[in-house]
Order: structure tokens, then sequence, then C-alpha cells
């Protein structure tokens, strides 16, 4: 069982938008358009009453997150971008994966996800339902193990990231 | 309530329109836009001006902005009426021209279920626009088109688009002009960073090769005489970029003409052999870079532009200055050193006689480059030049040398063959006291000619010299020397009597076809005081030259054949 590494220089971005109809679409028409790499967007409510906070993480060097931050805040309807990549960060997926299993499987999955401190939250008689929590490469190793018991369906939110406090 | 501010929602948006000093509108009505329309005569100082194509009021108003400064102001109605725009729309999002066009869309209510002329203009036009809107409440009509001209006339200029259903048009509301404005993710730079100005001082101190390479920005931000005293201070050389041309004195000791696919030979050379550019107001375009990894590599750059984000995009900068040209060039002006640059002026004269780019052909045959040379003498260099794109408009930005400023109009970054007539008519509009004279191919003529209509209609004094070579031009020249001569699709078979065509228009017309007869017309031409169509037959097969091929570099520079041996 090989774990494959996730080789790809990824740099991650947030930035605050304004919550308007349209406005994602704006931000993916953009990254489309001029060809940016992104390898998961998530977007939601922020603290802040009618703005959103978005999080994406992109594939590429320096220069690229460099062009993308200046694009992205080109947008009006983009308030603030900020690349925290270099910065001490903790982020977050979620992901819901269906799993084949048997009677005879279904005790190595249970080992495996109590590892991965995931979680069971459905069982069928051919297939169980994990929740896992965690950054992308916890949930790309356990993808990875899963993998050999028969993967169905995977959902999965895109990251999201938030600074540490300084102390 | 005060009844004086009950207006509806059409009334709303010509009371906005006048708060933000349009005079001229270009636009066709339709459906969803007609309340609007409807209330245009209780608004005289609002002049709108019938276009007989969409895509003709989208380049009038985008030529009418170049021309004067101004926001450009489009109406077209819902579905293919704004569809229609779109062509233009793109022109003035790749040339930074701040256009705004209001659109009628379909009530409400029906939004979203495949209406009768329903098209999302707003999910069309959002990778070609600055910014766009679709207005739901009737409240908010007036913010947003405060928000639209501010967006669209400020930092890096551009078009915006604000698409209004029918019922709101309709509906009565409050008028409330806003006294201000807070776009809390649009904040234009309008201040310069003075440790960037001083380590672009240091540069240009060190520098003994040092160029100007100024673009449109120049004549956005107006830093026309910025620029000129910046040069002369300095003693540096300046190129112009295609948008930039007519920033600077062509007569002027100092400039050295413009480089790119098509520009002067000597201009690209000159940019090689400098040890210092200094970009201001231009984005590095591959027409002027070719292979962006081999240009000016002898070169430090220094890269004043408004747009963060054209920095850097394609060219490393040694000293960025993210600002306004003309604020970033009075802080150069206070900041750098005068200097003599004797040497480097004696070297880059010397590359100049020696690639006499602009010398014409000795031949008695009708080419273009000679219509547009004594077109040049006898307009005294003084007209507004407008252009539609290919040959014809590289012949003119080579054979037509501006002296005065904003003198050119030209749909550089789309390149959009059919700019010709409809350009021509916003920029009359927009000037009405300057000659205007639109070179115009065959092909794009044909494109847009229906403006022509517009221009009789108006009594619009406009001059237009069509280089009827039957060719689409340019890609028949691309065809001869990158694919063997093979004219695909390129030759026109049955062209129409463009003399009979203008007058049928009610437009004076003059077919020339011999070079003896060239000056005879454009004199003509110049005292009619009404609208003219010259139809020059030229040579079909001329080439436009120098070319640096597409991706390749300044080594690869073909000259015309002829100059070859001075070489
Ligand atoms: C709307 C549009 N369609 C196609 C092109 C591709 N194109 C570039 S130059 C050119 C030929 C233009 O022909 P004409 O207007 O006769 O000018 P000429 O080059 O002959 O001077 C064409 C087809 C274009 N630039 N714009
Ligand atoms: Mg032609």
């Amino acid at each position: 069982m090989t774990i494959k590494k996730h080789k790809l220089e990824t740099r991650t971005v947030t930035a605050l938008v304004n919550d308007k109809p349209g406005v994602l679409n704006r931000i993916t028409s953009m990254l489309r358009r001029r060809g940016f790499n992104i390898q998961s967007l998530a977007v939601g409510h922020s603290e802040i009453e009618d703005l959103s906070r978005l999080t994406v993480i992109v594939e590429g060097g320096d220069d690229i997150v460099e062009q993308i931050t200046k694009q992205l805040h080109k947008l009006i309807d983009v308030i603030k971008v900020t690349d925290i990549s270099d910065e001490s960060i903790v982020s977050r997926e979620l992901a819901l994966i269906k799993v084949k299993s048997t009677p005879e499987t279904r005790s190595e999955i249970v080992q495996l996800v109590s590892i991965y401190r995931a979680k069971i939250i459905d069982v069928s008689s051919k297939s169980i339902i994990i929740e896992a929590t965690g950054d992308y490469q916890k949930i790309k190793a356990l993808q990875d193990l899963l993998e050999n018991f028969g993967i169905t369906e995977v959902m999965r939110t895109g990251m999201i990231a938030m600074n540490r406090e300084k102390n | 309530m005060n009844k004086e501010i009950i207006k509806n929602g059409s009334q709303i948006v010509c009371e906005s329109l006048l708060k933000e000093n349009v005079e001229h509108i270009f636009g066709i009505p339709g459906g969803a836009i007609l309340p609007l329309y409807q209330v245009l005569p209780e608004y005289p100082d609002l002049k709108h001006i019938l276009v007989r194509h969409e895509q003709g009021a989208a380049h009038a108003a985008d030529a009418y902005a170049r021309a004067t400064g101004k926001a450009g102001v489009a109406f077209a109605t819902s579905g293919p009426g704004t569809t229609n725009l779109v062509t233009g729309i793109a022109t003035a999002q790749m040339d930074s021209v701040p256009l705004v066009a209001i659109t009628g869309q379909v009530g409400r209510p029906v939004i979203g279920t495949d209406a009768f002329q329903e098209t999302d203009i707003t999910g069309i036009t959002l990778p070609i626009t600055k910014h766009n809107y679709l207005v739901m409440e009737t409240k908010d009509i007036a913010s947003t088109i405060k928000e639209a001209f501010h967006i669209a006339t400020t930092g890096r200029p551009g078009p915006v688009l604000v698409d209004i259903p029918k019922d709101i048009l309709q509906e009565d509301g409050i008028f409330e002009y806003p006294e201000s404005i807070n776009i809390p993710g649009y904040k234009p730079n309008n201040s310069v960073n003075l440790k960037q100005i001083k380590k672009a001082t240091k540069l240009i101190q060190e520098s003994s090769r040092p160029v100007i390479l100024a673009g449109h920005g120049i004549k956005i931000s107006n830093a026309y005489d910025e620029l000129l005293s910046f040069a002369e201070k300095c003693q540096i050389p300046v190129i112009n970029t295609l948008l930039g041309l007519s920033s600077f004195p062509a007569n002027h000791y100092l400039y050295y003409g413009w480089p790119g696919m098509h520009g002067m030979a000597y201009s690209n050379l000159i940019l090689d052999q400098a040890d210092l550019i200094i970009a201001v107001g231009m984005r590095f375009d591959d027409r002027i870079t070719g292979n962006p990894e081999k240009f000016a590599t002898s070169s430090k750059k220094i890269h004043i532009d408004i747009d963060a984000s054209e920095v850097g995009k394609i060219i490393p900068v040694e000293v960025p200055i993210v600002a306004n040209a003309k604020n970033a060039l009075k802080e150069l002006i206070s900041a750098a050193p005068e200097k003599e640059h004797t040497e480097w002026l004696t070297q880059i004269d010397r590359i100049k006689n020696n690639h006499p780019t602009l010398k014409l052909r000795e031949t008695d045959k009708l080419i273009p480059q000679y219509v547009i040379k004594q077109l040049h003498d006898l307009t005294k260099g003084q007209a507004i030049i407008v252009t539609g794109v290919g040959q014809h408009q590289m012949w003119a930005a080579q054979h037509y040398p501006f002296n005065d400023k904003n003198k050119l109009i030209t749909s550089g970054g789309a390149g959009a063959m059919g700019y010709e007539v409809p350009g021509a008519l916003g920029a009359q509009v927009g000037r009405p006291n300057e000659m205007v004279w639109s070179i115009a191919g065959d092909g794009g003529f044909m494109m847009t000619m229906s403006e022509l209509a517009t221009i009789a209609e108006n009594r619009l004094p406009i001059k237009i010299a069509i280089m009827n070579n039957g060719f689409l031009g340019m890609v028949r020249q691309w065809q001869e020397l990158f694919y063997e001569k093979s004219y695909v699709s390129t030759q026109y078979n049955g062209i129409p009597d463009f003399v009979k065509l203008a007058e049928a228009f009610g437009i004076k017309a003059m077919r020339v076809k011999d070079k003896t007869q060239v000056k005879g017309a454009i004199n003509d031409a110049v005292t009619h005081d009404g609208p003219v169509l010259i139809d020059f037959v030229v040579e079909s097969e001329e080439n436009v030259y120098p070319m640096i091929p597409s991706g390749q570099t300044v080594q690869d520079m073909m000259e015309e054949p002829s100059s070859q041996e001075i070489k």
C-alpha cells in the first residue's frame, strides 16, 4: 500500500468578498478565463454581515499567486485578498466518503476510520459512509487507503484556512 | 413627500445621466428599454443618436470616449440588442476605454424563464467588462449609475454595463443622487510611492541608454505635458505604443517612432539596445514584445501603470510604480536628474538613418502608403484619424505622424474590424470642430457600413478613405508570407461599387484609381462641408513592412525588400 505524495506546489489565498448573487461566478469566471489552476475553492458567510470568506488553493509558484491575488483584487466585489501560504495557518476540509464493505472488510474499515479520527455516519449492508475532517494530506491519505475496499462516491467541501493568532 | 423627486425608473436613469454630465447617447430602442426611450423627449440635453446596429453604438460610444476623455454611453434593448453590443464592449475592455452601456432587460417576474428576448447579458459580458450590474430595485438605479460612471472612468478605465429590467424602468421611485460613493472593494490608487520613485531615479541616473515607452495611459491620464517635460529634462528618447500615438509630438527631436510587429525597424532596434526602459501606461502587449523571453533583454525596466496586475504580468520589472501616469511622471520630473545622452542619441540616430522604414517605394502605381502620406500632408497632419484593423491600420499609424494630442483612434487590443465607420461617427460627435478621417479597409468597411446612414442623417462631415485592395489584406499578407500564397477566403470576388453605395446613403463619393488623382480627391473632400467617401482602389498585394512574425524577436524582423540592401 503506497501513499501517493502530493507533489504540486500549492498556495493558499483567502479573500473577503461581497455576499451577493453572482460574486462566486465572477471569481470562478476570472480564474477560468486566465487559466489558473485551482485545487479547491470554498466559500461561506464570514463574521461580517453581507461579506463572505473564500479560500482558494492554487497550484503554482510565487508569480502565479501574485497574478491571482492581483486579478482577484481587481474584481470590484472582492474587498480584501491575502496570500497566507507563508504564514502559520490551520486548514481543514470535510469529506464524505462512501466505501464498499462486506462483513469481512467492515472491521478493517472501522479500524482505519478510528486511526484517522474520522467518523462512520451511515452503515448499510453493502457500504459505509465516512465523515473525515482534516487538512489536504490527511484526507488524501485516508482516501488512498480506503481505495483498496472500493470507494463509490466522494464529496469534499474544499479547503478552508485561517491564520493562527500570533502570541 | 416632495413631488419633484418622485420619478419613474426611466426618469431616474435620465436624471442620473445628467448628473454625470452625459450629453450624447448612441443606441437603438426595443421592447425592454422602451420606457427609457419614451422619456427621452423630457430630457433635451441628452442627445440620442440613433445608430443602425448596436455594434455601431458601442464602437461610437467607445470612440467618443477616446476622443473626449468622458465616458461614452450606449443604450440597447434586451436580447439581440445587447448581444450586438458585445464586440464593442470587448473592444473597450481591451483598450481601457470608459464606456457605460445601459441595457433594458425583461421584467423581473420573468427573468430566468427564457422570456421573449431574454439574454443573460451580465453573464455574457462578465469577462469583458470592468464591472456590470443587474439592477433589481428602483431605489438602486441612481446609486448604480453613479457607481458605474465612477468605475468606468477612474483607475484603469473600462466598460461597465448596467442591465435594468423593464418593470423597474416603469415603476415609480424617488430620485436622489448620492453625493459620495463608497465601494469597499474599489479604491483606485491616486498616490505615488515615493520609495519607488527614488529607486527609479537611481536607475535613470545610472542608465546611459534609456528609452521611454509611452502608451495609452499618457492619453488617459492627460499626461502629455508631463511626458514632454520628463523626456526633455532627462534627454530620454520616446517611443510610443500604437495606442500611445499622438501622446508625444512626432516632430520632436526625442521622438523615435513605435515598435512591435509592424512598428518601425529602428524603434524595435532601439528598444533592443537600450539599457533602461521606462514603460509608462502600457502593458507589454505581445504585438510589441514578440517573444517576451527575448524582448529587450539588455535593459532594466521601470514600469508605471495604474493596474497592479499589469506589472510583472508579461515582463519582469526592476522598479514597479503602481500609479496614475500623470502623477508618477510629475514625481519623476521633480526627482530625476537633468541629464545629457549625447552619445546614445547619436547612436540611435544612426540606427534610424540606417533603417528608413517610412521611405515610400518609388512607383507610379497607386499604393496605400502613398495615399496616407498625401492625406497627412494635405490635412497638415491635424486630422483625427480613426482606423479599422488590418494593413491600412498599420500604414495609417506609420505614414500619418501626429504632432498634436489625442489624434489617433484605433482598436488596438481587440483588433476589431468594423471599428472604422462607427468609430469615426463617435469621434466626430465628440469633437465636432475637428476634421475626422476614417481610414477604412474594404473588409472592415463592409462590416459596419450601415452607419453611413447615421452619418448622413446627422450630417456629420466625416471623410472616409477606403483603402480598397479587394482583399482581407492583412490575412492575405500572412498567407503570402507563411502559407505559400495560398489565398484561402481572403479575396473578394465581387466588391460592391462603394461610390454608388455612398451615394445611395446621400453621401458625396469619389473613386480614385490613379496616383495623379489622389491630391485632387483629398482636397475636394477637405473642402466639402459634409461627409465624403473616397474609394481608393489601391494595389492589391502590397505588404506591410517591417514585420516581426508573431512570437518572434527583433532579430527575425523582415524589412521592406527594397530597403534590405541598406542594412
Ligand atoms: C471582426 C474581425 N474579424 C476578423 C479579423 C481578422 N482580420 C484581421 S485583419 C483582417 C483583414 C482586414 O481586411 P480589410 O478591412 O480589408 O483591411 P486590409 O488589411 O485589407 O487593409 C482580418 C480578416 C478581425 N481582426 N476582426
Ligand atoms: Mg482590404
